[in-house]
């Protein structure tokens, strides 16, 4: 058989086909649905995962995050009486319960090579003041603690305009860094001049004075555009004080709820997360109630798309049943058409036609029925697809290897459940066809 | 030319005695029955004695139901016998596979049907390129032989016509292209002008004589027509099953 021949083969099954339009439609329309599926869902995961790695990698992949949480009733750890009352405790950790500067200090030690910094911070609450010049509206800031390392993470994103970050020696001193928009909305000068200025805000309904020791580059929120434009005054920002200053100000407990670890580079965050999560969690076998875990926005990732994964599976399955009914009815259509070109047959049989060559007819029709569907649902799929990715925001393209293993597939397809007709059409007596009424 | 070929056959005459060459047709003792082993049994052909030689036109005639088409199908080993030896061209068809038939029908017979039998939707040229397909012939040779012989039965014009487009007499003219196109030995034309009006059965019939005259190809036909009948080399007369007549045709045409 000759490439010409089934080329052939090929114009003689889609002038059949063409010949029955409506016929072949509705029998390539599981097969369609089956490919469509498939080639949508490949495309919407493929969205859904990198919107999801494309928003968090913006919040720190290498980032691990050791938090308290309280142990489970199943937990067996700590004494037997702890165990019992556990149910019973309130859920505020203690201040023996925290996380302390001595476990960060001996953790940091253990993981030098691993570890590039650990970073604090300590949320104080909102902080308000008048706005400059209309004293009857109200500016809000959001007053967060941190260290002098943590600040310094902070230059290549929002870098300091007019004066300095906070240091070492500002620890437990009434001096804040603000941000060039609060400069604008509650002090009224030029960011130079800001420099040095005395502010007092107002926190927890108590009046505190600060100096501001800095101004840094303000940057939009892009989220923050998707509830329409924003009122000046009300955008808040945030205003970094000493940890310690945070600390009194809240009345809080020395020792820390949370605390960031960021990993350094080349230190596969996946596998030190369950490290650092066990070291932590060392410190609190005799704890009746707290104890410490660890979890990575990687690992967030990681369970996010073996949960996509698990629905493509689940989507694939059903786009399996649609494909296996539409094979079904593949079969079902081919074996119409050889009872209706039974005389045709005949015909191709008086004329020299091999058995081979008619089954091979045949076949090829099969397949280009399926393959014209499979084609059919890919485009579909592939617009189906795009537009959802849209809707969620990232674009995503299926893969090539998806689209050709897809059209591949409805070839086999074309090839399992055209046999069957085929060989019946190949084993016809040529007399008997002839004959057919 | 012509001269000297005729004194050499007639010196070899003289010497060998009359001698001809191997018969095309070579059927001996051929029964044919259906329902067989079952309680009705039937035999349609009762011991057929048949010798067809190359370059004959002959015309069997008969009523209808006795046993003219399966006779004819048997020629064209399109089916078996039940009895009885049939040898076509020197080849024992009862010895070749259903392969090998394929191939005898493709390349040594060519078949023309009371209903032309063309294919749906494929135009005459792709009607006529069919036998050269299965042949194995390249595509553009095949379309340039099918649109030769087209040209030879007066249809070149409608070569790029579908069977439903044409009438019945361009259809047969269609048919027998296609038969021609791939040079076969014999021709078996069963009923071929059975559908057609008198004046169309005229042409169609001078197309037979064509093809055998200019074409030299062995010719055998199923008619109903006596007159038509008339016009070829040998008439066979078939009843029920049984040869039962055998006589020259008259050669005279146009008797329509
Ligand atoms: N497949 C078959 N099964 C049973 N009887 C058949 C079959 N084919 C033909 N016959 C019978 O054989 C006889 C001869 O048929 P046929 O050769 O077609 O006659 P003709 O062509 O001379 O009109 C008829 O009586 C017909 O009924
Ligand atoms: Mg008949």
């Amino acid at each position: 058989m000759g490439l010409s021949n089934i080329l052939e083969n090929v114009i003689m099954a889609l002038t059949s086909l063409k010949s029955n339009k409506m016929r072949s439609l509705l029998t390539m329309l599981g097969i369609i649905i089956g490919i469509a599926a498939v080639i949508a869902i490949e495309t919407v995961g493929g969205s859904l995962t990198g919107s999801v790695t494309d928003s968090m990698s913006g919040m720190g992949v290498g980032n691990i995050t050791v938090g308290l949480t309280q142990k489970s009733s199943d937990d067996t750890s700590g004494t037997s009486a702890g165990v019992t009352l556990r149910r019973f405790m309130d859920n505020t950790p203690g201040a023996e319960d925290l996380i302390s500067d001595e476990m960060i200090g001996e953790f940091e030690e253990t993981f030098a090579d691993k570890i590039d910094r650990v970073e604090l911070t300590r949320e104080a609450g909102t902080a308000t003041i008048d706005k400059y010049g209309d004293p009857d509206t109200t500016i809000s800031a959001t007053l967060t603690g941190t260290t002098p390392e943590t600040l310094q993470n902070l230059e290549e994103d929002t870098p300091i305009l007019a004066g300095r970050w906070l240091t070492d020696a500002d620890e437990g001193k009434y001096l804040c860094v603000v941000s060039e928009k609060f400069v604008q909305q509650a002090i009224g000068t030029t960011n130079a001049d800001a420099v040095g200025a005395r502010v007092v805000l107002t926190v927890n309904g108590n009046p505190c004075a600060f100096y501001v020791a800095g101004v840094y580059k303000y940057v939009e929120n892009e989220y923050a555009s998707l509830f329409g434009a924003q009122d000046d005054d009300s955008i808040q920002t945030t205003i970094y004080i000493p940890l310690e200053t945070a600390r009194v100000l809240t009345g809080a407990d020395e020792g820390y709820q949370n605390i960031t670890v960021v990993t350094a580079t080349g230190v596969d965050v996946t596998s030190f997360v369950d490290v650092v999560g066990d070291y932590f969690a060392s410190y609190y076998t005799r704890n009746d109630t707290w104890t410490a875990s660890a979890s990575s926005i990687s690992s967030l990732v990681e369970s996010m798309t073996e949960m996509l994964d698990t629905i493509s599976l689940g989507i694939s399955a059903i786009a399996a049943i649609s494909l296996l009914v539409g094979g079904i009815g593949v079969m079902n259509i081919m074996t119409v058409s050889v009872t209706e070109r039974t005389r045709e047959i005949g015909t191709r049989k008086a004329l020299g036609a091999p058995s081979s060559a008619i089954r091979l007819q045949f076949i090829t029709e099969s397949i280009v029925l399926c393959v014209i569907g499979g084609i059919i649902g890919v485009i579909l799929g592939v617009s189906m697809g795009s537009w959802l990715s849209s809707l969620i925001g990232f674009a995503a393209k299926p893969s090539i290897s998806a689209i050709v293993i897809a059209v591949g597939f409805s070839m086999g397809i074309g090839v399992f459940f055209g046999y069957y007709p085929a060989n019946k059409a190949a084993k016809l007596d040529p007399i008997d066809a002839l004959r057919y009424e | 030319m012509a001269d000297s070929k005729q004194f050499a056959e007639a010196v070899a005459r003289r010497v060998n005695g009359p001698r001809r060459p191997r018969p095309l047709i070579e059927m001996q003792g051929i029964r044919k029955s259906y329902y067989i082993g079952q309680p009705n049994e039937l035999e349609i052909l009762h011991g057929i004695d048949l010798k067809v030689y190359p370059g004959e036109f002959v015309a069997i005639v008969g009523e209808s139901g006795s046993g003219k088409s399966t006779l004819m199908n048997i020629i064209g080993v399109l089916d078996k016998p039940t009895q009885g030896t049939y040898i076509l061209d020197g080849v024992n068809i009862h010895e070749a596979r259903d392969n090998q038939l394929a191939a005898i029908r493709n390349q040594k017979i060519g078949f023309v049907f009371q209903t032309y039998n063309l294919i749906g939707r494929q135009s005459a040229l792709k009607n006529v390129e069919l036998p050269m397909l299965y042949a194995g012939v390249p595509g553009g040779e095949r379309a340039r032989r099918a649109k030769e012989w087209l040209t030879r039965v007066g249809m070149g014009e409608r070569m790029r016509h579908q069977p439903n487009e044409l009438s019945g007499g361009q259809k047969q003219r269609v048919a027998i292209a296609r038969a021609m196109v791939n040079e076969p030995a014999l021709i078996l034309a069963d009923e071929p002008t059975g559908a057609l009006d008198s004046e169309t059965s005229r042409v169609v019939m001078d197309l037979f004589h064509e093809m055998h005259e200019r074409y030299h190809k062995t010719i055998v036909l199923i008619t109903h027509n006596p007159a038509l009948a008339q016009e070829c080399q040998r008439v066979l007369t078939l009843k029920d099953g049984r040869i039962v007549d055998e006589r020259k045709g008259g050669g005279a045409r146009g008797a329509l």
